[in-house]
């Protein structure tokens, strides 16, 4: 764990694209150790893009992001940034779990499997303890008993629950969400979202992009709002959900709040 | 096709009138005249030895031919499935240098006749009287003589392997295109190597795609290796060849040879059919239950 307080996540000016496309204009943000930091925004507005600069899944083009006290990507050596070998960003990207969309669970394997890989090819933990401590990450999550379950066998929901379970046991500095609910039947949604809440409230650092207002707000430390690009406010869940200070703030939220949660936001 | 008589409206019941299938019978009418001419001609033809055949079917260098030509499939298909991963990944690599030589490997084999690699191996002496290997500016390595070394036999089983790995690498490469590429970023993220990701989690799961073609590669394998009668490896097509030069019971040997051929290529569709339904079928959940991919793949990609 980080001391409290610790810068994790240092954004500055960050960009990003491909070709003549610019996907990310000049990113500013940044999260503290033991934050969730909640990220919003229309699709397309490079919120998915930016999570995925912080593990180094898409290369920083621009700017400066500095993530557990690295500039992701290049090590400076002498007068020099050295681009980082295959080696040197795996070594990076175990410290952080992601979680994605659409799971990604590995099709070949059972759950416990799914948990236990990352330990026993990326850690070298022994097979037998590897499979002990997955087992206990599934307990946690709720799914000791679909252990040995195929990931097609799983509902949308329990496979989600699987991929933050191996993500944690490879027991990360920082948690990334990309949309974790969104590819699943509204029914399901909840006990993902219950898994994170356990997670924030003990202590995981974690940057969520998401849709869902109701978990920003209750859950988050912070709540970013995102477009073309760039960070159009930031701001405590609460304050931005009900006073947004920008038009198009205040028109993305109008868009996917409905009438209800929008009085609740008051 | 119902039998069953209908019940009309007043409630009797009237039958089903016979559908007469004319198209069938018209074709098997002809098949079975051809079928009998030609057995005819074949059985009753004075110029063919039926005993001859019988005699030669057992022919101690016939069989010697069909374990020749088993040896030098099985050996030519493994070289060529090992060597065709080996390509098909150097082929997807980001390293443009690698990717580079691949492309002309898989280029230079496909492009050039298979008989034409055998003749170039089995002469190869021409080019290179010695074989060397040897550590560079030192006097350490070891030499051969490329007339001992590129005998009949290891000029078939280089010529054909490095032949099929060619055609080979295109199939790994679409079984490994064709994983979902979440799957490589969930193993990125969990801090994976390249080579991790490939043989833990991308491999694994390209085998339902790639191992089924492997049958129709080794049958096909088993037919090309006639071809290395022209470099004298001593498999079937050139034992029965060397007996017909020698008797001029030419068509008698063909008899034989094709005989062997089928009865090979039987045994090999079978086992495909049962590899096929082990893999094909079975798609993602390949590893599953204590079959034999999950014997094997666990030692395959520990």
């Amino acid at each position: 764990m980080n001391a409290a307080g610790e810068q994790i996540v240092q954004a500055s000016g960050v960009r990003m694209g491909y070709g003549d496309v610019q996907v990310l204009n000049g990113v500013d943000f940044t999260v503290a150790s033991g934050e969730v930091s909640c990220v919003i925004g229309p699709s397309g507005s490079g919120k998915s893009t930016f999570l995925r600069c912080i593990n180094g899944l898409e290369p920083v083009l621009g700017g400066s992001l500095r993530v557990l006290g690295e500039e992701v990507g290049h090590t400076l050596r002498g007068d020099r940034y050295h681009p980082w070998t295959p080696k040197e960003f795996a070594a990076f990207r175990r410290n952080i779990g992601m979680v994605f969309q659409r799971f990604n669970l590995f099709a070949h394997h059972s759950a416990l499997e799914n948990v236990a890989c990352g330990p026993v090819h990326v850690l070298g933990t022994p097979a037998d303890r590897a499979r002990t401590l997955a087992m206990e990450h599934l307990d946690r999550v709720g799914l000791a008993d679909h252990a040995h379950k195929r990931p097609h066998q799983l509902s949308g929901g329990q496979q989600q629950r699987v991929a933050i379970a191996r993500a944690l046991a490879m027991n990360p500095a920082l948690m990334l969400f990309d949309e974790p609910t969104s590819a699943l039947d509204p029914e399901l949604v909840d006990e993902v979202l219950e898994v994170m809440k356990g997670l924030a409230v003990e202590g995981m650092t974690m940057v969520v992009v998401t849709h869902e207002i109701a978990f920003a707000r209750e859950v988050g430390d912070w709540l970013t709002f995102f477009a073309d690009g760039v960070v159009v406010e930031r701001g405590r869940p609460r304050e931005l959900l009900a006073n947004p200070g920008h038009q198009r703030t205040r028109a993305f939220l109008s868009s996917v709040l409905d009438p209800k949660e929008r009085e609740e936001s008051r | 096709m119902r039998t069953e008589p209908i019940t009309d409206a007043s409630g009797r019941p009237i039958p089903v009138a016979r559908t007469w299938h004319w198209g069938r019978w018209l074709a098997a009418a002809v098949a079975l005249a051809v079928a009998a001419r030609l057995a005819y001609l074949m059985v009753g033809n004075p110029n063919l030895d039926w005993g001859k055949v019988a005699e030669y079917l057992f022919h101690e260098r016939i069989l010697s031919g069909v374990w020749v030509t088993i040896e030098i499939s099985v050996l030519a298909t493994v070289l060529g499935l090992v060597l065709g991963v080996l390509v098909a990944i150097m082929r997807l690599a980001h390293n443009p240098v690698l990717s580079g030589l691949a492309t002309f490997y898989i280029w230079f084999f496909r492009g050039t006749p298979v008989l034409v690699q055998l003749i170039f191996w089995y002469n190869l002496a021409f080019l290179f009287p010695e074989l060397v290997l040897k550590i560079p500016f030192t006097m350490i390595g070891v030499k051969w003589d490329t007339n001992l070394v590129m005998t009949g036999f290891t000029s078939a089983m280089l010529g054909l392997g490095l032949n099929l790995a060619a055609y080979f690498a295109e199939t790994v490469r679409a079984g490994i295109q064709a994983v979902d590429h979440g799957q490589t970023e969930a193993a990125y993220a969990l801090g994976m190597t390249p080579a991790k990701r490939m043989r833990v989690i991308v491999l694994p799961q390209a085998l339902r795609i790639i191992i089924p073609p492997t049958g129709n590669e080794f049958i096909s394998m088993l037919k090309t290796t006639s071809l290395v009668y022209v470099v004298a490896g001593h498999d079937l097509m050139t034992n029965a060849s060397q007996i017909y030069k020698a008797n001029n019971l030419i068509m008698e040997l063909l008899i034989v040879a094709s005989l062997w051929y089928m009865l090979m290529t039987a045994v090999a569709t079978f086992l495909q059919g049962r590899l096929e339904r082990r893999f094909g079928s079975e798609a993602v959940r390949l590893v599953r239950g204590g079959g034999l991919a999950a014997r094997i793949l666990p030692k395959v990609t520990a």
